[in-house]
C-alpha cells in the first residue's frame, strides 16, 4: 500500500537531498534568515496541505485559512487557557483540524468547481467571524501570546532558534514524505484521476466522494499541523490568520512553486517571502522617500513569472525539461 | 541581573543616580533618572544609535503610518540637532510591516538579527504589537510601541515591551467618563467595533462614568467587516442622552455621516473618540452635523490659543499647519492625537539610553532597567503633549486628555483632564519577570 | 425603536446593499460567465473607479453634480482602458489558463493597489453626492441619494439585460459563453470578444464604484469586500443568469440586513453567511443556473 517502496531512486534522492540541504543550511544561514527559514518551513507545510487538495485532487478552495486557524487556535487556546503541554496542545490542534475538515468536507463536497470555491470561502468567513465572536476567549483580531515558559517540549526550549529550526524541519520532513507517499500510493492515483476526469473515475467503480473527503481531511489536518506548529513555535495567534488573505496565500504559494509538485509549495513559499523582503530592502536603499512599497514590485514579478512559467516554477520545469519530477 | 523588585509606582522625588549604582543595584526599587540627567557616560563610539522603526507603510494602517513616519523623522532631526544620544547621532531604519502581525514579528527579527538595531519602535496597530511582542521578548530587544492599546498595561506581553509615550485606552476612557456624566448626560449608549479595541472601550469606560452618576443604557457592537452602519442605529435606546462612538478604519466617515442622516439635528448628544476621524478633515462634506458635538483628543489637532511654546515648536517641526493638516497639502490631515507619541517616545528612548550609559546591543537589559527607573516626564520640548507619569510595573505612561467641541468645523479644547483622572491600579508587574 | 420601523429600516438598508451588490457583481458575472476565468483583480477595478471618481470630482469646481457626472463618464472609460491593456498584455498571453490567470490577476491587483497608494495615498476620501437631501420618515431620517442608487442600479441592470438579450453584441457574447469552440467555427472572433468582455466588466465595476463613493469613501484597499461579495452573488445566482444575479443580491442584501434585527451583529453575520453557504450546498448549480460546464 502506502510507503516509499515504489519510489524511484532519483525521486527519493532528490527529496532526501532537499532535506539534507535544509539541515545543512542551519549551520550557514545568518541569524535573520535562519529564523525566517523556520517560519517558512512551517508555512510551507500549510502550502503542502493546500496542494494535496488543490494540486492533486483539483479542488480549488478559498477557505483553507480555517484549517490553519483550527490548528492555531486548537493549540493556542488549550495552552493559554488550560495550560496544556506542547504535545497535548499540538494534538488538540490536529484534532480541531480533523473535526473541522470532516464537517466542511461533508457539506462542501456536495458542490464542485466554482461553487466549491465559494462555499469554502464562506465557511472560511464564518470561521473568521467565530474567532471574533468569541473575543472574550480569543481577544479577536488583537490576539494572544503564549509565554516562553509555556512553549517547552520536555527539555527542549521551542523558543530557542536552533531547536525551533529543527522542530520546523522535522515537521516539514514528515509532511513532505507523507505527501510523497500519499500521492504515489493508489489513493493518490485515484485523486489525480478525479482531477483529470471525475465522471470516468466514478464509472471505473471508485467512490469519488469518499476519496475526495479523504483528500479534504488529509489536507485539513496537514494545514492544522502547520497552524498548531506556528503558534507553539512563534507564540502568537490572532484573527488575522483566519482572514481570507491566509486562504489566498497558500494558493499563491502553490501556484508560484508549481501545483501538483511535491516541492513546489516549499519553493513558492520561499520565493514569495524573499520577493517581498528583498523588494523592501531595495526600496529602502534606493528610494527611501518614495511613496512606493513592495506591492508594485511583487505585482510586476508575479505577472512576469506567470508569463514565463505559466504552470509555476516546478510545474513548467517538469513540462519542459525534467519529466520525472514528482 | 537582579530582578526582585519591590514597590509600585516609584517615588516621585529622588536624587540623581549614577550608572555605577544602576549597574550595581540592577532594577532595584527607587532608582530613577530625573529628566535632565544626561550625558553621564562619555562614549568612545560615534557610531549612530540605530532605531528600528516598524512602520505601517501598507495595509490598513497606512494613513496613520505615513504620519508616524513624518513625526519620527522630525523627532530624529530634533534630537540630532541637539547633540544626539550620548553624543551619538540617531539613525532610523524603517521596515514596512504591512499592518500585519505575522510580518510584524518577522520585521522585529530583521531589526534584531540583520539590521542589528539597538531597539525597535513605533508600532501603532494593536494586533501588530501583540503579534510582534513574542519575537521582541525572545530576542531580548527593547520594543517601544506607540499604540494606545491596553495590551502593554494589561501585563499580557513581556518585559521588553514598553508604551511610555502615549496613554493607553483604559486610562483615556476613564479620564473622560466623569466629564461626560457631568456635562453631556447621564444615559449613554456605546457604539464600538466588535473586536478587542472596541471591547476595551466597552469594558473600561463604565466604571468611572457610573461612579459619577451616569448609566450605560445601550451597547451597540459593530462587526469589523461592516461598511454600512445605519441598520445598527435602531438598537440605540430612545432614552439615550449621549451616544458614545468610536470606530477605526476607512469606513468611519460613512459611520459618522450615516449617524447624521439618521438623527438629523434632533438626536442625542454625541461624544466621539477622534480615532474615528484621524486623517479625516472635520470639514468634509456630510460631517456638518458634528457641529457642537464633543470629541476626545489626546493632543489638539487645531492650534489652540493657549498652546505652549513646546507644542508650537513641535507643530512646526513635524510640518502641520494651524488646522492640523500638512503644510504642503491642506487636504492631507494629520493623526494628531496619536502621532505625538512617536516624538515623545524617541525622546524617552534618548533619556533612558543616556541614563543607562547605553553603548550597544549588549546593554539592552540595562536599557530595560533604566526605562523602568523612569517615573515621570515634564512637559516641554521633549513632551509637547504635556507631562506624564510612568508606571514601571506595567510599562505604561499616563497623561492628560482633552475634550474638544466642534465649533465652525474646528475642534476647540473645552476641558483637560488631570493625569490622576485616568490612572488605575497596576494589574501586573513586568519588573518581576526575568530579563 | 419599535419593531415595525426597525424592520422597515433594515429592509431599506438591505435593498441599498442589494442594489450595490448587483451592480458590482454584474461585471464579474460577465467576465466569469463568458471567459470562465477568476479575475481576482476585479475588486481593484472597482477601487480604481472610486479613486478616479474622487480625482475627477475634486478637480471640477461648481455644483457637486457636475463633478459627479463627469466622474460617471470619465472614470469608467479610464478603467476600461486599463482593463483592456491588462487583458491584452497579460491574460491573452497566458491563454486564459485558469490557474495562471489567478496568479496573473493577483499580480495586477498588487500593481493597481500600488498605483493607488503612490498617486492617491492611503487616506479615505469622500466624494460629494450630486444632491443632498434627507428624507424624514416619522421614526428616522434617510439619505435620498442612497435610495437613488437603487434606481440607478435598476437602470444599469436593465441596460445590460437589453445589451445581452436584444443586440447582436449580446448574441455574440452569449454564443461565446455557451461554447467558445463552436463560436470560433462560426466566425466569431472569440479573442476580441474576450477583450471586450473583460473591459466591459471592469467598466461596470467602475460605474458601480462611482455611484457608491458618495456613500462610502474611496480608499486604496476598498476592492477587497466587493470582490468576495460579488463572487458569492454570481455563483449563488447561477452562472450567466442576470435574473439569478439580481435575486442572489436581494437574498444576500436582505438576509444580512434583516437577520441583524434579531441577533447580535457579529452573530448575525455568521448566521447570514452560513445560510447563504447552505443554499449553495444544497443547490450547487445556484438558484437559476444550469449546472456549470
Amino acid at each position: 500500500m502506502m510507503g516509499l517502496g515504489n519510489l524511484s531512486g532519483r525521486v527519493l534522492a532528490l527529496h532526501l537531498g532537499v532535506v539534507a540541504l535544509l539541515f545543512a543550511l542551519q549551520f550557514v544561514l545568518p541569524a535573520y534568515h535562519h529564523g525566517i527559514m523556520a517560519r517558512i518551513l512551517v508555512l510551507a507545510v500549510f502550502a503542502m496541505g493546500y496542494n494535496l487538495l488543490f494540486g492533486y485532487t483539483g479542488l480549488l478552495s478559498l477557505g483553507h485559512a480555517m484549517f490553519f486557524s483550527a490548528g492555531l487556535y486548537g493549540a493556542g487556546l488549550t495552552v493559554y487557557h488550560l495550560d496544556w503541554s506542547v504535545p497535548a496542545a499540538f494534538a488538540a490542534g490536529l484534532a480541531s483540524g480533523l473535526v473541522l475538515s470532516t464537517v466542511v468536507g461533508f457539506l462542501a463536497l456536495r458542490t464542485t468547481g466554482v461553487a466549491f470555491l465559494i462555499v469554502t470561502m464562506m465557511f472560511g468567513q464564518v470561521a473568521y467571524l467565530f474567532t471574533l465572536y468569541f473575543g472574550d476567549w480569543t481577544r479577536g483580531e488583537e490576539g494572544l501570546t503564549l509565554s516562553q515558559a509555556a512553549r517547552q517540549l520536555g527539555p527542549l526550549d521551542l523558543t530557542d532558534p536552533t531547536t525551533r529550526y529543527f522542530a520546523a524541519l522535522a515537521l516539514f520532513t514528515v509532511v513532505l514524505f507523507v505527501t510523497l507517499a500519499l500521492v504515489r500510493a493508489p489513493f493518490g492515483r485515484v485523486l489525480i484521476a478525479i482531477r483529470e476526469n471525475e465522471e470516468r473515475t466514478r464509472m471505473l467503480g471508485y467512490d469519488t466522494f469518499r476519496n475526495k473527503l479523504g483528500a479534504t481531511i488529509g489536507s485539513g489536518v496537514i494545514c492544522a499541523a502547520s497552524g498548531a506548529a506556528y503558534v507553539l513555535l512563534f507564540g502568537y495567534f490572532g484573527s488575522s490568520f483566519a482572514a481570507v488573505q491566509y486562504s489566498i496565500l497558500p494558493l499563491l504559494w502553490v501556484l508560484v512553486g508549481g501545483a501538483a509538485t511535491t516541492l513546489g509549495p516549499l519553493l513558492g513559499t520561499v520565493l514569495m517571502f524573499y520577493l517581498i523582503d528583498l523588494s523592501n530592502d531595495l526600496l529602502n536603499s534606493r528610494f527611501p522617500d518614495w511613496d512606493v512599497s513592495y506591492l508594485g514590485i511583487v505585482g510586476v514579478a508575479l505577472v512576469l513569472l506567470i508569463l514565463f512559467f505559466p504552470k509555476g516554477l516546478l510545474g513548467s520545469i517538469r513540462d519542459r525539461w525534467v519529466r520525472w519530477l514528482p | 541581573m537582579a530582578d526582585k523588585r519591590t514597590s509600585l509606582l516609584l517615588p516621585k522625588k529622588q536624587g540623581l543616580t549614577r550608572r555605577g549604582a544602576l549597574k550595581g543595584l540592577g532594577a532595584a526599587a527607587g532608582i530613577m533618572a530625573a529628566p535632565g540627567f544626561v550625558r553621564y557616560a562619555q562614549t568612545q563610539s560615534s557610531e549612530p544609535i540605530r532605531i528600528g522603526f516598524q512602520a505601517h507603510r501598507t495595509g490598513i494602517g497606512a494613513a496613520y503610518g505615513r504620519w508616524y513616519e513624518r513625526v519620527t523623522m522630525a523627532a530624529t532631526q530634533a534630537i540630532n540637532d541637539a547633540g544626539g544620544i550620548n553624543g551619538r547621532p540617531l539613525e532610523i531604519v524603517t521596515e514596512d510591516d504591512g499592518t500585519d502581525p505575522k510580518r510584524g514579528a518577522e520585521v522585529v527579527e530583521k531589526f534584531a538579527n540583520q539590521h542589528k538595531t539597538d531597539v525597535v519602535f513605533g508600532t501603532l496597530f494593536s494586533h501588530v504589537v501583540v503579534g510582534s511582542a513574542p519575537a521582541a521578548g525572545e530576542l531580548k530587544i527593547p520594543y517601544y510601541v506607540v499604540s494606545e492599546g491596553y495590551h502593554v498595561a494589561s501585563g499580557s506581553l513581556n518585559r521588553y515591551v514598553f508604551q511610555p509615550g502615549i496613554t493607553d485606552v483604559k486610562a483615556q476612557v476613564r479620564a473622560v467618563g466623569p466629564w461626560i456624566a457631568d456635562n453631556l448626560g447621564k444615559k449613554i449608549t456605546l457604539v464600538f467595533p466588535d473586536y478587542a479595541f472596541g471591547h476595551d472601550h466597552r469594558d473600561k469606560f463604565p466604571e468611572r462614568y457610573e461612579a459619577a452618576g451616569g448609566q450605560v443604557v445601550g451597547l451597540v457592537p459593530i462587526p469589523p467587516t461592516e461598511t454600512s452602519f445605519t441598520r445598527y442605529f435602531p438598537q440605540i435606546p430612545s432614552e439615550t442622552e449621549v451616544i458614545y462612538h468610536v470606530m477605526v478604519g476607512p469606513g468611519v466617515l460613512t459611520f459618522v455621516k450615516e449617524l447624521g442622516e439618521f438623527y438629523g439635528s434632533s438626536g442625542p448628544k454625541l461624544f466621539g473618540f477622534l480615532d474615528s476621524l484621524e486623517a479625516v478633515d472635520i470639514a468634509s462634506p456630510g460631517l456638518e452635523f458634528l457641529e457642537g458635538s464633543h470629541f476626545w483628543e489626546a493632543m489638539p489637532r487645531y492650534l489652540q490659543p493657549d498652546a505652549s511654546d513646546a507644542a508650537k515648536a513641535y507643530r512646526a517641526a513635524v510640518g502641520i499647519d494651524d488646522n492640523g493638516a500638512s503644510v504642503n497639502d491642506p487636504k492631507d490631515v494629520s493623526t494628531a492625537s496619536h502621532m505625538f507619541g512617536c516624538w515623545e517616545t524617541l525622546h524617552i528612548i534618548k533619556q533612558a539610553m543616556e541614563a543607562a550609559g547605553y553603548q550597544g546591543p549588549a546593554d539592552r537589559a540595562k536599557l530595560v532597567e533604566a526605562t523602568e527607573a523612569l517615573t515621570s516626564f515634564a512637559a516641554g520640548a521633549a513632551h509637547p503633549q504635556g507631562d506624564k507619569v510612568f508606571n514601571a510595573k506595567i510599562h505604561q505612561s499616563f497623561g492628560h486628555q482633552h475634550v474638544s467641541q466642534v465649533v465652525d468645523g474646528k475642534l476647540n479644547v473645552v476641558h483637560t483632564t488631570s493625569i490622576e483622572d485616568g490612572m488605575y491600579e497596576a494589574e501586573a508587574d513586568y519588573t518581576t519577570m526575568p530579563l | 425603536m419599535a419593531f415595525g420601523p426597525y424592520f422597515f429600516l433594515a429592509t431599506l438598508e438591505g435593498l441599498v446593499m442589494a442594489a450595490v451588490l448587483a451592480l458590482t457583481a454584474l461585471g464579474l458575472s460577465l467576465v466569469f460567465g463568458v471567459m470562465r476565468v477568476v479575475n481576482v483583480a476585479h475588486g481593484e477595478f472597482f477601487m480604481l473607479g472610486a479613486v478616479l471618481a474622487w480625482a475627477v470630482a475634486s478637480s471640477i469646481s461648481g455644483h457637486p453634480a457636475l463633478g459627479f457626472l463627469a466622474a460617471l463618464v470619465i472614470s469608467p472609460l479610464v478603467v476600461g482602458a486599463v482593463a483592456l491593456a491588462s487583458e491584452r498584455l497579460v491574460l491573452k498571453r497566458v491563454n486564459y489558463n485558469p490557474e495562471a490567470t489567478i496568479v496573473a490577476t493577483i499580480g495586477i491587483l498588487y500593481i493597481l493597489q500600488q498605483l493607488a497608494l503612490t498617486f492617491y495615498g492611503p487616506d479615505a476620501r469622500p466624494v460629494v453626492a450630486p444632491f443632498d437631501y434627507r428624507i424624514r420618515f416619522p421614526w428616522f431620517g434617510y439619505s435620498a441619494y442612497k435610495l437613488s442608487v437603487i434606481a440607478a442600479s435598476a437602470i444599469v441592470l436593465a441596460a445590460t439585460w437589453y445589451l445581452l438579450s436584444r443586440t447582436k453584441i449580446g448574441l455574440i457574447m452569449r454564443a461565446t459563453q455557451f461554447d467558445a469552440e463552436t463560436a470560433t467555427a462560426f466566425g466569431i472572433p472569440v479573442d476580441k470578444v474576450y477583450a471586450g468582455v473583460f473591459a466591459l466588466g471592469a467598466m461596470l465595476a467602475a460605474v458601480a464604484a462611482v455611484l457608491i463613493v458618495p456613500i462610502q469613501q474611496a480608499h486604496y484597499l476598498m476592492g477587497h469586500d466587493p470582490l468576495l461579495l460579488s463572487f458569492i452573488v454570481v455563483i449563488i445566482g447561477g452562472l450567466g443568469s442576470l435574473r439569478g444575479t439580481i435575486v442572489a443580491a436581494l437574498l444576500i442584501g436582505l438576509s444580512d440586513g434583516i437577520i441583524s434585527v434579531f441577533f447580535s451583529p457579529t452573530l448575525a453575520k455568521i448566521i447570514a453567511t452560513m445560510a447563504v453557504a447552505l443554499v449553495l450546498v444544497f443547490r450547487p448549480q445556484g438558484l437559476f443556473g444550469v449546472s456549470a460546464r
